[in-house]
């Protein structure tokens, strides 16, 4: 058989469609995510790079920057502790209210961030019985540091979670009874054997987290009080910077914040590509 | 190790999966728990493994009360329906995992470690596989594997959850040979859970016919062939 009759496999489709596919998704990607993220490079680097590092080394830009990283810091860890736990009892336990859980869990996605941000405002702000009573024991919740990362905490914390119950249920308990039979205690079947087969899946909810703890607007906007160098985050100071004309200044701690996010996306791919071959070894078999 | 059960009874909540049932394992037995699916014979395993609690009745091992024993205390070695190997694991670190959990005072040095990890590889005639992992394994591979991991703990006793369920035909055959073979070098008082009664009844000293939470008969296989106690192991066996 010298000639091939049908250069194409039959489950492929023609060239043309493939070719059409891929080029629309290309243009939406470049429409929608790569264009705006070069707008606000280059809008920052209007004015040249020195003019928009001296705009990060304000104070007020430098003490947003540190208050997010500081925000992020604290949250992500408190709600990937979280996370694991809640996804550690949905997973392997059958209880009451378990479904009534996952729903609640899954709150924060449904219920608008300035919502979530005048929640925190009601129940601690100096009007509330609670609040009340907090501020003459001179402990500050809103217009503070505890206020914003409590709504950090609440917008953030359904990504853990989601992410790891499917993959805890997927997974099974099989693997964790059978470090207890060969001896192990439950935390050490934990460190040994659970967390190592999550760890994919807890680093991609941990990003997400980061992601969304770094760059929450709404409900960090209401509960903060926009004190300037006190409780504006890096979000919001871009929101005022730019309210105010400041484009260089706005735009560079925007671009600064972008960078953020696109490190640990890098870092993420980073890993992914380091461990390639641990990743295809340990598949679902 | 001989296993007394006396009237152990266990529900999920409004399902009762064993209604009271008492046996004796005599040490050094091979042991099949046959029945239908939902016949309670994988929550009898699993109790004896210390991996269920029953809702009532005791366990005895050589006599002494072992009801409440916690799971890592009771030294079972259990081989897991498919397997459960650590799959972030090689097949080595899976085979070492029992003794490396062992507390500081009775772990075994490295190279004692190592020393019995290599000579169970033999064992189970995978000397060259200690580096791959389970994903790279077939499926009879990854039995041997699962048993020679559950025997690095020294076990008193053997529970295997249907061993030879994943299989194929082929397979099987020869691994029932290599269970029996290993099982008659240990001495090992051993469990085996199936719902095929020619392996029940090719590989087993005694067989336990289950069937909705009770027991229907115990007995070598030769008198369950004979003299069947009931109308369902008669007609179990007769499939």
């Amino acid at each position: 058989m010298s000639d091939v009759v049908h250069p194409v496999p039959v489950t492929t489709e023609p060239r043309g469609v493939r070719f059409l596919v891929i080029l629309l998704v290309l243009s939406l990607v470049a429409v929608l995510l790569l264009a705006p993220l070069a707008a606000v490079f280059s809008e920052a680097l209007a004015d040249g790079l020195p003019a928009a590092l001296q705009a990060l080394a304000q104070p007020d830009a430098r003490s947003a920057i540190g208050l997010t990283l500081l925000v992020a810091v604290i949250t992500v860890p408190l709600n990937a502790a979280v996370g694991i736990a809640a996804a550690w009892a949905i997973a392997r336990f059958d209880f009451r209210g378990k479904a009534f859980l996952v729903t609640l869990i899954d709150l924060p996605f449904s219920v608008s961030p300035v919502v979530a941000g005048l929640a925190l405002v009601l129940l601690f702000g100096s009007n509330s019985t609670l609040g009340g009573w907090l501020i003459t024991h001179d402990m500050r919740i809103v217009f503070a540091l505890p206020g914003i990362i409590l709504a950090t905490l609440f917008v953030t914390f359904p990504f853990v979670a989601r992410e790891l119950i499917p993959v805890m249920i997927e997974q099974g308990r099989a693997e964790e009874e059978a470090a207890l039979t060969l001896g192990a205690s439950g935390w050490r079947a934990f460190r040994t054997v659970t967390l190592p087969n999550i760890r994919w899946a807890l680093l991609y909810g941990v990003l997400l987290c980061n992601a969304r703890a770094m760059g929450e607007f709404g409900a960090v906007a209401v509960v903060s009080g926009k004190i300037r160098g006190e409780t504006t985050t890096m979000p919001i100071m871009v929101e005022m910077l730019y309210n105010e004309y400041l484009a260089t200044a706005a735009f560079s701690l925007a671009a600064a914040l972008a960078l953020l996010a696109l490190v640990t996306l890098a870092l993420k791919s980073l890993l992914e590509w380091r461990h390639a071959d641990l990743l295809a070894a340990t598949r679902r078999h | 190790m001989n296993i007394d059960i006396e009237d152990l009874t266990k529900s999920f909540g409004a399902q009762t999966a064993l209604h009271p049932v008492s046996l004796t394992i005599p040490s050094g037995a091979l042991v099949a728990l046959l029945g239908p699916s939902g016949s309670g014979k994988t929550t009898l395993l699993r109790i004896l493994g210390g991996l269920e609690i029953p809702s009532a009745g005791r366990v005895r091992f050589d006599g002494q009360d072992a009801t409440g024993l916690r799971v890592q205390d009771r030294r079972a070695g259990f081989v897991f329906q498919h397997y459960a190997l650590f799959r972030h694991m090689t097949v080595f670190e899976n085979i070492a995992y029992g003794l490396r959990a062992r507390p500081r005072r009775s772990r075994p040095t490295k190279a004692e470690i190592d020393r019995r990890v290599l000579r169970l590889l033999d064992l189970i005639q995978l000397p060259d596989i200690g580096p791959r992992y389970p994903s790279q394994l077939s499926g009879g591979q990854r039995q041997r594997v699962a048993l020679a991991r559950a025997l690095a703990i020294d076990p008193r006793m053997l529970l295997l959850d249907e061993p030879f369920g994943a299989l194929d035909a082929k397979v099987r055959k020869d691994l029932r040979q290599g269970l029996r073979e290993i099982h008659d070098s240990t001495g090992l008082t051993t469990v085996f859970v199936t719902h095929d009664q020619d392996e029940a009844m090719e590989l087993a000293d005694v067989v336990v016919v289950m069937s909705m939470g009770r027991i229907e008969q115990v007995g070598p296989p030769v008198e369950l062939r004979s003299r069947p106690a009931s109308r369902f192991v008669e007609m179990f066996l007769a499939r």
